[in-house]
């Protein structure tokens, strides 16, 4: 989809500026626009090595699992379908806390794992169990304390206060998760069979 | 406003010093560790680039063209019924596609209208407050063989949506009312 995507705005890019005669801006919109990539990734080196060193210090000393203390009586109301005490429930747990600081790289693996013991509690079947389904949810909407990037790029462009949209992200991200387990909900009990439980 | 910002300003130093003071507390060798981390920060900087110059050519380049005018122009009506502003369109659809490719999007947005704008904010917390439901679909389902994935994309393009919606309504809460 990307790829089409990518080819797509190109394409019709080069076309559009052919009948427009804006071709001239369109040569010049490819070189600055390279340039101003690599000087923009240079700009977020500062920030993400800062980050990054601070956050393997809370790695290092354990807070995942200080946040995975603090979050199982949640995760045990949202995943009612797991038996007490199961493996899923803790990489759900480190999945949730790696999200909430940022740590993208930490998250992604802890998920797979998650839906890996889910697909044997699901007894191995290639369909999605409802307990997937909300992993799923939580994770495409998930709350991160500090948009580290956008700070980043907000710092490259010069603005005033740089991290002034930390807390409408929150607010925005809390109320995306709280709908997703929301329309998580409304959609599993739609699925369930009329009549039986 | 004056607590919202006061708490976004507080909240970064606040969480710095509580790690660096846990750490402390829990022995790590605290510097050591964060050259480490910082090592892995610098070469996601890095990785980066292509994506980034791959998406911001593109994305200038429909823009320079003037095909980017056409859409918008095409858009505002439908959009403006609904306060939406046309330009943060293409970066919410993006959004559910490509991480990169939004991040490409924002940035042109931010550096077209200002970090400190309307849209210049309301990008940044776009950005920020959703993940791409695709990726996550592809490489958390993928990875364990789910074929059938039932009302799962429902639940996350949903959800895409409201965190779009979200963004707008609390931009304008906060700063423009």
């Amino acid at each position: 989809m990307v790829n089409y995507i990518w080819v797509g705005m190109m394409v019709i890019g080069f076309i559009v500026a052919g009948i427009n005669g804006t071709m001239d801006k369109v040569n010049e919109a490819i070189f600055t626009s390279a340039k101003e990539a690599v000087t923009l990734s240079f700009g977020m080196i500062s920030i993400l090595v800062f980050w990054l060193g601070i956050m393997k210090i809370a790695e290092k000393g354990g807070l995942l699992e200080v946040l995975a203390i603090l979050f199982r009586p949640i995760v045990k109301r949202l995943f009612p379908d797991i038996p007490k005490d199961h493996p899923a429930q803790g990489y759900i747990l480190s999945n949730m806390a790696a999200n909430l600081l940022g740590l993208g790289n930490a998250a992604t693996p802890m998920g797979i794992k998650a839906m890996e013991q889910l697909k044997i509690l699901n007894g191995g079947k290639n369909e999605a169990s409802r307990s997937m389904i909300t992993l799923l949810a939580i994770n495409t909407s998930s709350i991160t304390l500090i948009p580290t990037t956008i700070i980043a790029i907000r710092m490259s462009y010069n603005s005033a206060s740089p991290t002034d949209i930390v807390a409408p992200t929150l607010i925005a991200t809390a109320i995306s998760t709280v709908g997703a387990i929301l329309i998580d909900r409304y959609y599993y009990y739609r699925s369930l069979p009329k009549g039986g439980k | 406003m004056s607590i919202v910002q006061s708490f976004s300003i507080w909240f970064i130093p606040f969480l710095i010093g509580f790690i660096l003071l846990y750490g402390t507390y829990k022995k790590v060798p605290t510097y050591e560790t964060f050259v480490e981390g910082g090592k892995e920060g610098f070469s996601i900087a890095i990785n980066i680039i292509p994506f980034l110059v791959g998406m911001l050519v593109a994305i200038s380049v429909f823009r320079a063209s003037g095909a980017l005018d056409y859409v918008m122009m095409a858009m505002r009506p439908l959009f403006s019924l609904f306060h939406i502003p046309a330009e943060v369109v293409p970066l919410g659809l993006m959004r559910t596609i490509s991480g990169t490719g939004a991040l490409g999007m924002t940035s042109d947005l931010i550096a077209t209208h200002g970090p400190d704008s309307f849209i210049g904010r309301l990008a940044s917390t776009i950005q920020g407050s959703t993940d791409t439901t695709f990726y996550v679909l592809t490489v958390y389902f993928g990875a364990v063989g789910i074929k059938k994935m039932k009302y799962a994309l429902k639940v996350g393009l949903l959800a895409d949506l409201i965190g779009f919606l979200a963004s707008i309504a609390v931009i304008s809460l906060l700063f423009y009312s």
